[in-house]
């Protein structure tokens, strides 16, 4: 059992990179050039290749968190709370990079690291509701209790994504809309390198879970084992 | 006995719990005035003279919610320090009640506060909040604020980090009613519209209502030994 779980894990795993190096390739020289005049913008327009599907990522990761707690909820079942536990930590991380190569586009696109637009505050508070659900997994010592607490504020978390999404919408806006934008769309050559990106970067988003809640198990394992000594 | 009522003798038994040291209540109005202050030392050294009005708004919710937070956090910390905890837990009554009744009086107790704060407020900003709608945006901030926080702070108390961890949770989880209702208020202020603060007060309407029901919904899980 566990070792055709690991095989299949270790062919997730293959795949994932693969598609990531076809990823990096198409994001950096593969896919044309975009209709821009500047060649800094040219070249500041490729990470919509690995910045989208980072925030794309990051939500999915997120629901999952979600979905899982709803999971951990009704069945109380140790494995639910694993999944909620993996894919919070990597859609952390990738919060985290979705921000960082958002500050890396901004310079040369808008001349500024940061501004307080939409997506920005809403990406940043996403990222720091997360990184409080890890905070708050890290001071409850009881496994049942620490299980419960995540699951519930992870429902609570998720469930202020739209409402702050309202919230900032109503605000303002400046970052920029991929789709349902009127002008600045994207090829179909860049349309399919963008897809491809996406399904690239929710392969490794897989494959990470797949180590994550693996070595999750592991450690109970281990846990069980002192256990018993 | 109906849950309504149950709820209310939660409420009642907060009340007379705080009419007898009054020490929550004295922070929570202490830490709103030294808040404004700062607030108005700060900005004022920068932007200087009348446009620290155009800070107002934002000013008024931060000493709010500080002090919100305060009492929140008070509001199940007293009651595990002290052993309540259990108690309230084998009283008769569903789990949902303790909630709505935690609820219902630290946003009392936040109310209070508020009402109190904003006559020195008008003082400090000179601007005039005797306005009978903002009491509305108040009351609507507030509630929302309660929602998410006494949820979040039932399960922060049993932690080990307690009143560090509040804020944390709360403040990025509860930003939408903080941008509501500073934006509501300040349209108030600017004395915009109705039409223009509406979307505000119903984002606010919609937060105080998603709020308390997952928290219906999860508070059970929250509580369970």
């Amino acid at each position: 059992m566990r070792q055709k779980k690991d095989a299949g894990l270790i062919g997730l795993t293959a795949l994932s990179a693969a598609m990531m190096m076809g990823a990096l390739y198409l994001a950096l020289a593969g896919a044309p050039e975009a209709n821009l005049k500047s060649e800094t913008g040219r070249l500041a327009q490729r990470i919509i290749y690995f910045h989208i599907p980072t925030a794309w990522v990051g939500f999915l990761a997120f629901f999952v968190t979600f979905a899982a707690g709803v999971g951990y909820l009704r069945t109380q079942a140790r494995r639910w709370d694993i999944i909620a536990l993996a894919s919070a930590e990597i859609g952390t991380a990738f919060m985290l990079g979705v921000l960082l190569s958002g500050s890396i586009w901004a310079r040369p696109a808008w001349g500024v690291w940061w501004v307080w637009d939409e997506r920005l505050t809403l990406s940043l508070i996403q990222f720091l509701v997360y990184a409080g659900y890890l905070m708050l997994r890290g001071t409850v010592e009881d496994p049942a209790r620490r299980a419960r607490f995540a699951a519930v504020y992870g429902i609570a978390a998720f469930v202020s994504v739209p409402i702050n999404f309202i919230a900032i919408r109503l605000w303002r806006t400046q970052h920029p809309l991929m789709f349902g934008a009127e002008k600045g769309g994207l090829s179909p050559e860049m349309m399919f390198a963008f897809f491809f990106c996406l399904i690239a970067f929710t392969l490794w988003y897989a494959a990470l879970l797949g180590h994550r809640i693996r070595l999750e198990r592991l450690r109970d394992e281990v846990e069980a084992v002192k256990q018993n000594m | 006995m109906g849950y309504l009522r149950k709820v209310l003798a939660i409420v009642w038994k907060d009340i007379r719990a705080e009419l007898r040291t009054k020490e929550m209540f004295s922070a929570m109005f202490v830490l709103a005035l030294l808040v404004m202050v700062v607030f108005n030392f700060a900005f004022d050294l920068r932007v200087g003279g009348e446009r620290v009005r155009q800070v107002a708004p934002g000013a008024l919710w931060v000493a709010f919610a500080f002090a919100g937070v305060l009492g929140l956090n008070r509001a199940f910390v007293l009651e595990r320090d002290r052993g309540c905890l259990e108690g309230l837990l084998l009283a008769p009554v569903d789990h949902t009640a303790i909630y709505f009744g935690k609820m219902l009086s630290t946003g009392l107790f936040m109310l209070v506060v508020e009402a109190l704060t904003l006559p020195v407020f008008t003082a400090f900003f000179g601007v005039n909040l005797f306005d009978l709608r903002l009491v509305g945006v108040v009351l609507l901030g507030t509630w929302g604020f309660a929602g998410a926080g006494t949820l979040l702070s039932a399960m922060t108390a049993q932690t080990r980090a307690r009143e560090v961890l509040l804020p944390i949770l709360l403040l990025p989880v509860a930003a939408p009613v903080l941008i509501g209702a500073v934006k509501a208020t300040a349209g108030l202020l600017d004395g915009l519209a109705p039409g223009e603060i509406a979307p505000w007060l119903r984002l606010l309407a919609a937060f105080d209502l998603i709020f308390p029901a997952i928290a219906f919904m999860t508070f059970d899980y929250v509580l369970k030994e």
